[in-house]
């Protein structure tokens, strides 16, 4: 089967391992000191991109409370897209599967359906945002269970069953927030179609903290379990002769990228795409080792959403859109030339053994 | 003591009980080589010698562990086990499939030390590989894939080895060479156990053969011996013919 699309595999040695993620780490570091500084304003010709002094940061500052609106996006831009891409990245090698990522599991439909079903039941004017974010997350956590339940047989989470209970699940789930919407107000249904666009204009600084511990705690448990990923690439079968703990580490992985998914989506909505194309797209830059590609794929998706968030509020003045369709607009271009890229170095779709 | 245990053992796929009442032990130094027809059960016997599913009734013991219930880890440091068909979802470079032989001795990130090199490069060697190292795994040919997949389980360092049909897909000079170099492991201390259709290479190397027919141990002992008996014709519905060469090696073929 495979079909993924591999960059050259030499060894991993200390050093490049050192290099290749100091490197990412500084491109997303200066990306995130960057992006809350740009911004649009308005003035007597119009609206314009303008560039905040770093000066802005200093209490009583002219532009302090301007930045202090952005910097809440940007930071749940980065915990947002470090986790999507993390688990998607971990959910690709653990189902062996290229078109793997956060929603072939149903995960994001099953909190969409929870926070459509919120919207319908008030519980935004009882709770706030907060009461969708919470939603959202007891419908990731709930279809997790789920999927979790239909998919294992005996102590194992063979890959197929896992992605068929994944994709039923997320059939019925899309299914029934139709239904939902169909029988819900004007209103109702716009804030919903919002919700499920994904989107950081609401965020508030308070539920980027709360979910970066439960993130922060699974980025690190996946970066552990990243040459159990390597050993897994080999078969449950082979990796269990080679002394991995075979169906504990599915249930970890699984357990570990369902939470990483069910916590980005309670910030901010399903962001589709990240998950998807940023692991692909380093792969074929770096080669398949998860000791490397884990880690810089977590920072690519943190520097790739904070990016395309800022380029959200600031391609259309007054609007923003929603950030959800801005990765995917503009990630398909960038992920087909390196498609064609590998492609004409004969390193093709679904060359595996 | 013998080091792979096997007493009054039946494995079950299913409802269909696949192998039945095998009873016999492997001890150290011995190379012990699997023969029987297609479907026999010679895969199942190989998969719960290593742990990999577990017999319905008997008892399995590799150097003392039960090798279902001990941790993985501490099994592959003592067996390493080479299936028939193997999938690499990602074309990791040549070395680092082989390296992968090292995961139940390694910690942390696993970046390889100095011993886990020399490892991988005396499995190469031995496997005659070491000039692919740099090469992607999924650019070798068939035969190349397979002697890069033995030196990975040689690359584990463990002292017994159960390897499924090692030699298929591989030219006669790179068949005998893998059978030679199982039988210098062997003479150092090594138990191996090697399911085979190759009867040839099974009787110039094995030390012991065990015939399956039909989910049962039909026979054991020389293999020269176990080829010529009726055991043999039944099981096969031919009779193999065992004969020398001029230069006094045996060899074996369908009569």
């Amino acid at each position: 089967m495979t079909g993924f699309l591999t960059g050259s595999a030499t060894r991993l040695t200390r050093r490049r391992l050192a290099l290749v993620v100091a490197g990412c780490l500084i491109l997303t570091a200066l990306i995130a000191l960057i992006a809350p500084l740009i911004g649009i304003v308005g003035g007597r010709g119009g609206w314009h991109l303008e560039l905040l002094s770093p000066r802005a940061l200093a209490a009583g500052a002219p532009d302090h409370a301007i930045l202090w609106v952005r910097i809440p996006r940007v930071l749940a831009a980065l915990v947002v897209g470090a986790a999507l891409a993390g688990a998607g990245c971990a959910l690709q090698a653990l189902l062996r599967n290229p078109l793997a990522e956060p929603f072939t599991l149903g995960i994001s439909s099953g909190a969409s359906l929870a926070a459509v079903l919120a919207i319908r039941l008030g519980l935004e004017s009882a709770f706030g945002a907060a009461g969708i974010g919470g939603a959202a997350l007891v419908g990731a956590a709930g279809t997790l269970v789920i999927v979790w339940r239909l998919a294992r047989i005996g102590k194992h989470l063979p890959p197929a069953t896992l992605v068929l209970a994944g994709v039923t699940m997320s059939m019925f789930c899309s299914s029934a927030s139709v239904l939902i919407q169909y029988t819900s107000d004007f209103t109702e249904v716009s804030h919903m179609l919002q919700w499920m666009l994904g989107g950081m204009e609401t965020v508030r600084l308070t539920t980027v903290g709360y979910a970066a511990l439960p993130i922060g705690v699974g980025l690190v448990g996946l970066v552990i379990y990243a040459r159990e990923l390597n050993a897994l690439a080999a078969g449950p079968e082979v990796a269990a002769s080679l002394g991995v703990a075979v169906g504990r580490t599915q249930t970890v992985i699984f357990g570990i990228a369902s939470l990483l998914v069910g916590a980005a989506i309670a910030v901010c909505g399903p962001i589709g795409f990240i998950g998807l194309i940023v692991p692909h797209a380093l792969r074929a830059l770096l080669g398949p080792d998860h000791r490397l590609l884990l880690p810089t794929s977590m920072l690519g998706g943190a520097a790739v959403l904070a990016v395309c968030d800022t380029l959200a509020r600031t391609v259309i003045p007054l609007h923003h859109l929603p950030t959800g369709a801005v990765t995917a607009v503009l990630g398909v271009p960038f992920f087909v030339a390196i498609l064609v890229g590998q492609k004409q170095r004969a390193l093709l779709w679904g060359r595996g053994a | 003591m013998a080091w792979l245990q096997l007493s009054d053992v039946d494995v079950a796929l299913g409802d269909r009980d696949v192998v039945r009442g095998v009873t016999a032990e492997v001890a150290a130094g011995e190379l012990v080589v699997i023969v029987g027809p297609n479907g026999a059960g010679k895969t199942t016997l190989l998969r719960a010698i290593a742990g990999l599913i577990a017999p319905r009734a008997g008892a399995i013991r590799v150097l003392g562990h039960d090798p279902v219930r001990a941790p993985r880890r501490v099994i592959a440091r003592e067996l390493a086990y080479l299936p028939q068909s193997y999938e690499l979802a990602f074309p990791f470079a040549v070395e680092e499939v082989v390296l992968l032989g090292r995961y139940a001795r390694q910690r942390g990130l696993g970046l390889a030390s100095d011993d886990d090199l020399a490892a991988a490069t005396r499995a190469m060697a031995a496997c005659d590989v070491a000039h692919l190292a740099q090469r992607r795994f999924d650019e070798l040919s068939g035969g190349e894939a397979r002697r890069v997949i033995i030196a990975q389980a040689l690359c584990q360092g463990a002292r017994c080895l159960l390897l499924d049909e090692p030699t298929a897909g591989l030219d006669p000079a790179h068949a005998r060479a893998i059978f030679a170099m199982l039988r210098a492991q062997c003479d150092a201390g090594a138990a191996a156990i090697v399911v085979t259709h190759d009867l040839d290479l099974a009787l110039r190397h094995g030390g012991a053969m065990w015939l399956i027919a039909d989910g049962q141990l039909a026979a054991r002992g020389d293999p020269a011996q176990v080829l010529a008996t009726a055991a043999t014709r039944d099981a096969f519905g031919l009779a193999i013919h065992v004969g020398a060469l001029p230069s006094g090696a045996p060899f074996a073929v369908p009569a």
